[in-house]
This record gives structure tokens, C-alpha cells and sequence, in this order.
């Protein structure tokens, strides 16, 4: 058990309880900041995984991958939030499976 | 409208959390599965580093080496607003201030600010060349200093149209697919820099990165920050 597997362990936490919340939260919002959440434990991964090299400085290439795993969640987060707004302002609720999401009154949830 | 926020069954619950367990184990073990004395790829980014044409790994790995992420990262950025504007409404309002009656202290604050924060985003994107830093981080700043504009109530620019700012969105991506492009005309693979030019075309790509980043950042917010009933008024929707 090295310094460094506290990181990475703590991320793989981090993952498996947000991947709890994104399954059994129902609102949006939560399944949101759950997504969020992931991507921090994976960050937290590479990042432990990168200073596990014997070189003085850390191994540059995690660095990169977290760098551009930040800019694609920034994405998938603003995108997210918007259908979330919408969907909110179509069906006054934050949730997938409102009765009509998509103007469907068979397809009713529970 | 649903008031409480909704709660899972409790079978729901169970499975999930069985799942999640089991594949929490398997996460712990490959995780400490990794050999404890490896490299990784340190010493052959460090042994390549001068084809780059930048002084810094990880910005030579983000720009050089593994460009293509890049390329994809900034076309992911692209789409995301694309798609943000579109759900937002025929009419966004783009870049109208957020706030109507802005506090005069954070105006005034952000007026004194702003400047600042272009000339840090400046500062960034030099930096990256040899130090932590680069086109995300300018771009960061950048985007940071025309959200707080539009947090105390300026307004878009007249001289920035809606379609200048589609342009300035994009430019980046396309910058960097030209450049990615135009290489190979010069008997190199898509992206593979020649050497002696690398620094420049890193140096290019980049600026226009930060540009470009700076405008998406501003739009996702600002797209997104209007009210609810101006987003129904817009779209037709609600009751």
C-alpha cells in the first residue's frame, strides 16, 4: 500500500458511489452532479496512477488525459444542463420518465 | 409539478447497490493490479520532447504527441455548444446581461478585472510553452472574465453579431483541422508536425484555441442562464 494507492483507491470509491447515485436518483439534477462526481474519481485515478513513475517528475501523459477529461465533462455537464432546463420547462419536472415527455399519455411512468 | 424529489424503489436501490459493490471490487483490484515499478511513458515522451517544439510534457503530449485528442476534445467543446444554443431556444439571447440591475460595487469590480483577466489568459497561453498552463487554462480564464462581465450586467458588444460569434466559436476547430490537414501536404500523416515548424503551428493552434474557448464558455453560460419563464416563452412550451 503506496502513497499513491490512496488516490487511486479513493477515485475508484468516488466512482462506484457516484455510479450508485447516477442509477438510483430520479431527478436530473442529481444524476448531473453523480456524473460529475465519476469523473472526478477517474480524474483522481490518473492522477495517482501518473506519480507512480520513478522519474522525479510525474508521468505527463495522465496529466494530458485528465486535462482533456475536464474539458469533455465541462461539455457533457453544460449540454446536460440544458436538455435538464428544457425538460423541466416542457413537462415541469426534472425527471426522465414524466408522463409526457414526449406527448405520449400511454406511456405513463410509475 | 413535482415538489419532493422522487426516490428510487427500494428493489431499485438493492440491485443497484449490489452492483455497484461487485463492480467496486473488481475497480479495487485492477487498480492495485497496476506494477508498482513501472514507467509508464515518462522516459520516451522525455527522450522525444525536442520534436515538439515546446519545452513542457504535458503541453508537447496535448499539442504534439496525442493531438488528436486534442482535435476531438475541441470538436466535443464545439458540438456541446451547437447543441446548448439549439435546446435553448430559436432566440437565445445570446450574450444579453444576465442581470438587469447589477450590483454598481461588482460593475465597477468587474470593470477593473477584466483587463486582468485577459492579460492572464495572455500570460497562460505563453506560459504553457515551458510551465503548467496552455490553451484550456487561457481559455478558462478568458471564458471566466466574460461571465463575471455579463454576472454585473454588460452587455454583448455591438460590433459582436450573432454570426461573429458563431466564427469565433468554431475558428478554433477549425484552425487546428487545417493545420492538421495542411501537414500532410507537406508528405507528413494527418497531424504529424514537421519538426522545424512545430513550435509555430503549436503556437498558432493554440491561440486560436484560447479564442475560441473563451467564446464557447461565455455562450454555455450565458444560453443557460435565462429564466425558466423566458425559456418557455421562447420555446412555446409549458403550461
Amino acid at each position: 500500500m503506496s502513497q499513491t494507492d490512496v488516490y487511486t483507491l479513493a477515485g475508484a470509491a468516488l466512482f462506484v458511489i457516484s455510479l450508485y447515485g447516477l442509477i438510483t436518483r430520479p431527478h436530473l439534477i442529481h444524476k448531473i452532479l453523480a456524473l460529475n462526481i465519476m469523473s472526478g474519481g477517474v480524474f483522481l485515478v490518473f492522477v495517482g496512477i501518473a506519480r507512480r513513475v520513478m522519474t522525479p517528475d510525474p508521468d505527463p501523459l495522465p496529466h494530458a488525459m485528465v486535462l482533456t477529461g475536464i474539458v469533455v465533462t465541462v461539455s457533457s455537464t453544460a449540454y446536460a444542463l440544458a436538455l435538464a432546463k428544457r425538460i423541466y420547462s416542457e413537462t415541469g419536472a426534472a425527471v426522465l420518465d414524466a408522463p409526457d415527455v414526449f406527448e405520449r399519455p400511454e406511456a405513463g411512468g410509475d | 409539478m413535482a415538489s419532493a424529489v422522487p426516490e428510487s424503489p427500494r428493489g431499485v436501490r438493492l440491485a443497484a447497490g449490489a452492483l455497484c459493490a461487485g463492480f467496486g471490487v473488481l475497480l479495487v483490484r485492477a487498480v492495485l493490479a497496476i506494477p508498482e515499478d513501472h514507467s509508464g511513458l515518462a522516459p520516451v515522451v522525455a527522450e522525444r520532447l525536442v520534436d515538439s517544439g515546446v519545452k513542457h510534457p504535458v503541453t508537447a503530449v496535448l499539442l504534439n504527441f496525442r493531438s488528436y485528442d486534442t482535435l476531438l476534445e475541441i470538436a466535443v467543446l464545439v458540438l456541446a455548444t451547437i447543441g446548448v444554443l439549439s435546446v435553448a431556444g430559436s432566440h437565445p439571447r445570446v450574450w444579453a446581461p444576465v442581470a438587469e440591475e447589477a450590483d454598481p460595487v461588482l460593475s465597477a469590480l468587474a470593470r477593473l478585472l477584466a483587463p486582468f483577466m485577459v492579460l492572464a489568459s495572455g500570460y497562460l497561453l505563453w506560459a504553457g510553452e515551458h510551465a503548467p498552463g496552455g490553451a484550456f487554462q487561457a481559455g478558462a480564464v478568458l471564458g471566466a472574465a466574460g461571465v463575471l462581465l455579463a454576472l454585473a450586467g454588460y452587455a454583448r458588444p455591438a460590433w459582436v453579431t450573432k454570426f461573429g460569434l458563431r466564427v469565433v466559436i468554431s475558428v478554433g476547430f477549425i484552425v487546428f483541422l487545417a493545420i492538421a490537414v495542411g501537414v500532410m501536404f507537406l508528405g507528413g500523416v494527418l497531424l504529424e508536425y514537421p519538426r522545424d515548424y512545430a513550435k509555430a503551428l503549436v503556437l498558432i493552434v493554440e491561440t486560436w484555441l484560447t479564442v475560441s474557448i473563451g467564446a464557447i464558455l461565455v455562450s454555455l453560460f450565458i444560453a443557460s442562464a435565462s429564466p425558466i419563464e423566458e425559456l418557455r416563452a421562447r420555446t412555446g412550451s409549458g403550461r
